[in-house]
């Protein structure tokens, strides 16, 4: 924990931020000592100065220096902010810890009224109470502090539903933990943390909310001076001196910032890095397209190689050197366990990596059209009518907000240049070929109306669209339950019998794929370790691909006995090492 | 912009992204199934309920202020028996529930009262002022909201894919740093700019087209910002979405890919953020009338406050406080109208 703060504090986010509230913190302490004099010694003299080497902010109508009265507003602001910002908390602790312990009914009341303060913006809260409260230093304190008790309120209450909710908090209780000791022991501390976070960002907040209301007049009121005062005072000075308002600008604005960088630092939110590409793929010259024969392999990667960017910038490879070919309506098979590289090697194939992935090998072409660069849009028309691709999780794979109908039809449309009436009976004989009953009404719906067997279904009638020479199945069947799989495999089986493409089916499981497939492909750690007929699976002579087959109990398995596990050292020899990271 | 209304907690839930499965079938399907129509009459009925507590809230507004409000008004050189004419024309004088029924009554035949200042009837004084309000706020909406989406959606795009880095930062700054800017602080910058230096706009004043520009974009550019960042967000987001990678499988064009496929899955996020910038540029404009000098309804309430002129102040809060509600009410029917998924999720 302490050293998670010392090397957040190292970053550079880290340091600025440190030095920032530095800055704050000193001008608050001796920014009144220091400058105290200046800020109030009147010079006739040199009255309602522009900015220059001695004034950088320049003077007001009794010639104090606006630069020094600008860094000794600094106490007034600060310190009025962290008063309201106290209030807010106080308050709002206060109401969610109340709201947390009432019966369910009043618990609700209460929410449903802290929302709809919520709905109303700070500031007319604000003004509202400062009506109340008079337009003094402490009314617009009391008046910005209570108009923050709701957006506090409402965390403290979500955040002690959430923790009251855990595991832990009901142990707690079995163990005879009382309300009151609950809540100070238990409950208390795990939503310290995130209040903290919160209060920083917040305390921002009110620092403009009490610009803004001196800003109006409705604040800190002559002779007392803070940086909206200075500013109100500033801009109503701006044709001669326009440094007189931007200067208190700046302190509130860059203490703003200060506040808010504050939280961010140690909130839990990382900030997701951006995406770095490995390389631009260079783009195609025009070129013809390749005449490819029927009996040429639909596609065929020679030592594919892919490689990803690590966090801090590395490259590790995940797929070192496969080779393997796919013939025209060949039903091929990739087994492995989770990061055996066989999903990325799919991608690889379909050419659907993103720009954090280098690509590299030999040879890697789908029926002639090189995939190793961006594709020419003759070649793009034609990967869309024949590459379909159907992904594991059926309902994230289909777009949400559009209807099956539309997502079924675009690829028609848009690559085969077919009219809309043509594309729409296309449809509906692509779902009645996967089963799906009543399809001209299914393909209005969106896909949260269909069930999940459906959804993979109406994937596969999507790959049926085009005239798909290559059907790349991602783990088609692991979302779903084992009597829908045997509908979705039924349904992927008639696809290929009808449009006689190829199908590369990826899966953990090598009862499904020696079922389904014609020739399997065993893969380990991002290598092809066997490559076998499905028909011989039991002439498997790698022990890593035995150690699979032995995993799937049958009808004789011994269940007196656990079933056998692949330990992690087999066949070290012929498996290689873990992935070597190059930079 | 000035007051982010209400920071977003940091931890608390994230909006819900896939809202499909969220709540689907465990809520009992009242009023016909309809989920779409019972969210629209909780929100009418939440409406309501916010309605009755402004009413309240502003009249009890009076009877909170420490001391004697009409004293306070009249300041402590007046007679008291001129305060107590006062107080007998307010009708302050009367039972609290007497008070309370007149001030109902009086709202539903369109009379809030005489100003104490300006002896003027205040429905009369709103009247004429609140058009520039709403003018102001919905120019300054339409803009903000217009811009957002080509920014935040071309600075994802290339972000997205990894290219052009360095003018995806520099966007990405460059919005943070017009967020942070509160925006009379915004309004005085323009002013000494383009009224002082360039002299190109009118530094006050309403009326003439070009005295609009300057508050417009003041009160304009911190939300378009707030909007085009969340909009660049939440694209990252859907961007990465499996259903985005099968819409890459398909090789579509990308215009298609962003703007059919993309585009309507961020239409929530946006309309929910969109509402908090409308009503935050509700309240903003109390700043920016008073830093143009804009006889609207903004500058009035601080000028009501500022001489405790309160049958006025009651008046101003009280159109104020519709506004917002009639703000966040359009966006929530807008809601329920574009994206159908969020009234189901909502628990």
């Amino acid at each position: 924990m302490r050293t998670r703060f010392v090397r957040t504090l190292l970053t550079p986010q880290g340091v600025a931020v440190s030095i920032g509230v530095l800055v704050v913190i000193a001008a608050t302490v001796f920014g009144p000592i220091l400058f105290g004099d200046a800020a109030s010694a009147r010079d006739i003299a040199s009255r309602q100065q522009g900015a220059s080497l001695a004034h950088p902010f320049g003077t007001d109508e009794l010639g104090r220096d606006l630069f020094a009265r600008v860094v000794v507003a600094t106490r007034v602001s600060v310190l009025l902010t962290l008063g309201a910002t106290g209030i807010s908390v106080l308050g709002g602790v206060l109401v969610g810890v109340i709201a947390a312990v009432l019966p369910s009914l009043a618990r609700r009341a209460v929410n449903a009224f802290i929302d709809i303060l919520l709905s109303f913006p700070w500031l007319l809260l604000a003004l509202f109470f400062s009506v109340i409260w008079g337009t003094t230093a402490t009314g617009a304190m009391l008046a910005v502090g209570f108009a923050g008790i709701p957006v506090f309120g409402r965390l403290v209450s979500t955040l002690a539903s959430s923790v009251a909710g855990s595991d832990f908090v009901h142990a707690a209780r079995i163990l005879g933990s009382g309300p009151l000791r609950t809540a100070t022991r238990h409950v208390l501390p795990n939503i310290l943390p995130p209040l903290l976070v919160n209060m920083a960002v917040h305390a921002s907040v009110t620092l403009l909310s009490f610009a803004a209301l001196s800003f109006l007049g409705l604040g800190v009121q002559a002779p007392e001076y803070d940086w909206g005062r200075l500013l109100n005072e500033g801009s109503r000075r701006i044709y001669v001196d326009p440094m007189a308002a931007i200067g208190p600008g700046i302190a509130i604005v860059l203490t703003g910032v200060v506040f808010s960088l504050l939280g961010e630092l140690f909130s839990e939110r990382r900030r997701n890095a951006p995406l770095r590409a490995v390389r631009r793929r260079t783009r195609a010259e025009t070129r013809a397209i390749p005449v490819v024969s029927d009996t040429e392999p639909v596609a065929r990667a020679s030592d594919l190689r892919v490689s990803f960017r690590t966090e801090d910038g590395g490259l590790v490879e995940r797929v070192h050197g496969v080779t393997l070919s796919i013939d025209p309506g060949e039903v091929v098979g990739i087994v492995g366990e989770s990061g055996s590289g066989k999903s990325v090697t799919a991608m690889a194939i379909a050419g659907l990596l993103g720009p954090d992935s280098l690509v590299e090998s030999d040879e890697l072409r789908f029926r002639g059209i090189d995939m190793t660069v961006e594709p020419t849009a003759a070649e793009r028309r034609r990967l869309g009518l024949e590459q379909a691709m159907i992904f594991q999780d059926p309902l994230s794979s289909l777009n949400p907000s559009l209807s099956v109908g539309r997502q079924l039809r675009e690829v028609s449309e848009i690559h085969g240049r077919v009219p809309r009436p043509a594309a729409l009976k296309r449809a509906v004989d692509a779902l009645n070929l996967v089963r799906i009953p009543d399809p001209e009404r299914r393909l209005g719906q969106l896909p949260h109306e269909f069930s999940g067997g459906m959804r993979q279904r109406a994937m596969i009638a999507m790959g049926l669209m085009g005239s798909p020479r290559l059907i790349i199945a991602d783990e088609p069947t692991t979302a779903l339950d084992v009597t829908v799989q045997r509908q979705v495999l039924r349904a992927l089986r008639d696809a290929q019998r009808s449009t006689g493409a190829a199908i590369l089916l990826i899966s953990h499981d090598i009862a499904l794929v020696s079922g389904f497939c014609d020739r399997v492909i065993v893969m380990r750690d991002g290598r092809i370790v066997e490559e076998l007929a499905a028909d011989r699976l039991e002439d498997a002579r790698h022990p890593y691909t035995r150690g699979l087959i032995a995993c799937v109990p049958d009808m004789a398995t011994n269940r007196a006995l656990p079933l056998p596990v692949i330990p992690t050292d087999t066949a070290a020899t012929a498996v290689a090492e873990s992935p070597e990271v190059r930079t | 912009m000035t007051i982010p209304p209400a920071p977003t907690p940091i931890t608390a839930a994230p909006t819900p992204s896939t809202p499909a499965t969220a709540g689907r079938g465990e809520r009992p399907r009242l009023l016909g199934g309809s989920p779409r129509l019972a969210f629209v009459l909780r929100r009418l009925l939440r409406a309501a309920v916010s309605l009755a507590i402004v009413l309240v809230a502003s009249f009890f507004l009076v009877h909170l202020v420490p001391g004697d409000p009409v004293r306070a008004a009249l300041g402590p050189t007046v007679s008291p028996e001129a305060v107590e004419a006062l107080r007998r024309s307010l009708g302050l004088d009367l039972p609290l529930g007497q008070q309370f029924a007149n001030y109902v009554g009086g709202l539903f035949t369109g009379d809030l009262g005489v100003s104490v200042s300006s002896q003027r009837p205040v429905a009369a004084t709103l009247a004429e002022r609140l058009p520039t309000t709403l003018m102001l706020s919905v120019l300054s909406f339409l803009i903000a909201a217009v811009g957002a989406f080509p920014i935040g959606v071309a600075t994802a795009v290339s972000a997205r894919g990894g290219r052009r880095r360095a003018v995806d930062l520099g966007v990405s700054g460059f919005l943070g740093i017009l967020i942070a800017i509160p925006n009379f602080l915004l309004a005085v910058l323009l002013i000494s700019i383009f009224s002082v230096g360039l002299q190109a706009f009118p530094p006050a004043g309403w009326g003439q087209p070009s005295q609009v520009v300057l508050p417009v974009i003041a009160l304009a550019i911190g939300p378009l910002a707030y909007l085009a960042r969340i909009v660049h967000v939440e694209m990252l987001r859907v961007l990465d979405e499996p259903y985005i990678t099968t819409a890459r499988s398909k090789r579509l064009p990308g215009r298609v890919l962003y703007l059919r496929h993309a585009l309507p899955n961020i239409v929530a996020a946006s309309l929910t953020a969109g509402g908090v910038v409308l009503v935050g540029l509700v309240a903003g404009t109390v700043l920016i009338e008073t830093v143009f000098v804009i006889p609207g309804i903004g500058s009035t309430i601080v000028s009501s406050i500022t001489t405790k002129d309160y049958p006025l102040i009651q008046g101003v809060v009280l159109v104020y406080a519709v506004l917002v509600l009639v703000a966040n009410l359009v966006i929530d029917l807008a809601l329920a109208v574009l994206d159908p998924r969020s009234t189901i999720a909502e628990a």
